[in-house]
């Protein structure tokens, strides 16, 4: 495992763009979150977002993997181009007539994809664990410790995400067309929803939720949701516009758990599927 | 002898299309190999499936007589296919840092082959940034990186220039030299005959003919011959037995010969039948010559 990640973290060191793009990635994690930091004057509010409580412990965790997973297509452009241009510069046959298996390819590939989503999810949480320090009004390890089930989800939801994308890129070959096609797929499962959505209310049937744990990116999305709800002044809000009784789910399902986990073996298994049987 | 090589019954199809048909041959340490064949003969086919890289429709193939499994074998193989294919914007010692890694070996010795292709002051520039004729070098020294103890070559010098062409084809008879054993894939054929002792012809996927040079057509060449009195030349050489064909040029006679016969015996011949020979000259029938013969029919 150590000499297959090394080959892997040899090509991405020498590729400039791949660094570039992790370092604006990260750049974008740490200043997105002190972002919250600084102090703004709206209206009649005034202070930081910190003072919404959305770095006390344990919100901070929901709350900060929440909004950087958005920013995980940086990675998947390092990627994406990373696979492809293995095929464009004819590199991934010389490294297979040089002795390395098919099998190794793939593995060496799927290591360095599962070190880049350790690698973010643990920036995240470092980030999240410091500014959780300096803005909670709780500090006893207890809380502080509590759900960090959304950092694991966090971790997951990238995993898939990453290896969707080495999929994209060794299926297709070039890597504007692996990004485009990961794109295009993220508009099938939005068309796929509405359509379900449209035909449950004719019909009254429930094949939403259903979608919403069976489809990839479905299902990675919905492991962490959508945290505002928890955020004492929305939370307010709500309850003054006489909505306070709706409730609203936080947890992680372990459904969609078990269906990220499946879709990242299953993706990582058709690369495998594909280099096996195609001729360089 | 020992067996680096043993091929059996290799096809590989396109659709209909049969780019190797029913391939069979053995390479023995120690022997330079020449694959000859014209564009789309199925030579590269043939040496990608060996080298793992295309799927064989059928048959089977065997490295070191099956003491190592696939990948492994091919650690101990140097190999370069059609054409160079390194990370572009790595230097050379970064390319063959991670060959090194692939290969598990360790990395002492990227300085040494690549003075051997002459690369060595350039070894810190981007490979992006080096002619095709160094390119092919630096190929060359990713090859050599684990004294293989077979070079594979694919078209080595396809799209060089003469002095590129001339520097690839020394490094070549440098490394046969050194007793390694090589198998050369190429549709240049003055190339081959320059530095192979064996050869196996294809054609259309068919193999024609495998084993050494000399043997590939059972002739013994041909003389040119000449003398001042030309007509009594010319009785004296249509009774000797070892003469066949007899074409007349300017400059005397070209003499096809059917079996092996010593020259100097022929001067004597000549002179005790009066006949003062101006000129002889034994001429082997080129390796093109071979090839075309045998692929005409």
């Amino acid at each position: 495992m150590k000499r297959l990640l090394e080959i892997e973290f040899h090509k991405f060191k020498y590729s400039r763009s791949s660094k570039v793009l992790t370092i604006i990635y990260l750049c974008i994690v740490v200043a997105m979150m002190f972002l919250g930091v600084v102090r703004v004057n709206f209206i009649d509010f005034e202070g930081s977002l910190s003072d919404l409580g959305i770095f006390n412990f344990p919100l901070v965790w929901h709350v900060s993997t929440y909004f950087t997973s958005f920013l995980k297509i940086f990675i998947a452009i390092v990627i994406v181009s990373l696979t492809a241009s293995e095929y464009s510069n004819r590199t991934i046959k010389q490294n297979l007539i040089d002795g390395l298996s098919k099998r190794e390819l793939i593995l060496s590939k799927f290591y360095f994809v599962l070190v880049l989503a350790l690698l973010t999810t643990m920036v995240v949480f470092i980030a999240s664990l410091i500014l959780g320090l300096i803005y909670s009004d709780y500090n006893e390890l207890a809380i502080i410790f509590s759900d960090l089930q959304f950092v694991g989800a966090f971790f997951l939801s990238h995993l898939l995400f990453f290896s969707f994308c080495l999929f994209a890129g060794i299926l297709l070959k070039r890597s504007a067309f692996a990004l485009g096609f990961v794109f295009v797929w993220y508009i099938f499962e939005s068309i796929l929803n509405l359509a379900a959505r449209g035909l449950d209310y004719y019909y009254e049937l429930d094949i939403t939720t259903l979608l919403s744990h069976v489809l990839p990116l479905n299902a990675m999305g919905n492991l962490i949701k959508q945290p505002f709800t928890r955020i004492s002044l929305i939370d307010s809000g709500l309850n003054q516009l006489g909505s306070g009784d709706m409730q609203f789910e936080y947890a992680i399902e372990w459904v969609d758990v078990f269906s990220v986990l499946l879709w990242t073996s299953l993706f990582i298994y058709w690369s495998f599927w594909i280099v096996k049987r195609r001729d360089l | 002898m020992e067996k680096i090589l043993e091929i059996n019954q290799l096809s590989k199809h396109y659709g209909a299309l049969k780019a190797v048909d029913n391939v069979s041959f053995t390479i023995e340490k120690g022997h330079v190999y020449g694959i000859l064949g014209p564009n789309g003969s199925g030579k590269s086919t043939t040496l990608g499936m060996v080298l793992n890289v295309v799927n064989p429709t059928s048959g089977t193939y065997t490295w070191f007589e099956g003491r190592a499994n696939n990948h492994d074998a091919l650690k101990k193989i140097g190999a370069i296919i059609e054409r160079p294919n390194f990370y572009p914007s790595m230097d050379a010692v970064q390319n063959l840092e991670l060959v090194c890694k692939i290969k598990n070996i360790s990395t002492d010795r990227i300085d040494e082959k690549l003075a051997l292709v002459d690369l060595l002051s350039r070894k810190r520039s981007p490979f992006k940034t080096y002619s095709l004729g160094m390119k092919q070098r630096l190929a060359i020294a990713s090859a050599l990186l684990n004294d293989p103890e077979i070079l594979i070559l694919d078209e080595p010098t396809n799209g060089l220039d003469p002095q590129g062409i001339r520097k690839i084809r020394d490094i070549i008879q440098h490394i046969a030299s050194l007793g390694t054993t090589i198998l050369l894939a190429s549709h240049l054929l003055d190339e081959v005959e320059k530095v192979c002792s064996h050869v196996i012809v294809l054609q259309k996927g068919h193999m024609l003919y495998c084993g050494p040079v000399e043997e590939m057509n059972k002739n013994f060449g041909s003389i040119l011959i000449d003398a001042k009195d030309r007509a009594a030349l010319q009785t004296f050489i249509k009774t000797q037995e070892y003469a066949g064909s007899i074409k007349e040029l300017t400059d005397g006679y070209e003499v096809k010969l059917l079996k092996d016969v010593d020259t100097s015996r022929i001067n004597q011949d000549a002179f005790d039948h009066g006949v003062v020979l101006s000129r002889l000259m034994h001429k082997k029938q080129s390796l093109e010559d071979q090839f075309i013969e045998l692929t005409k029919n």
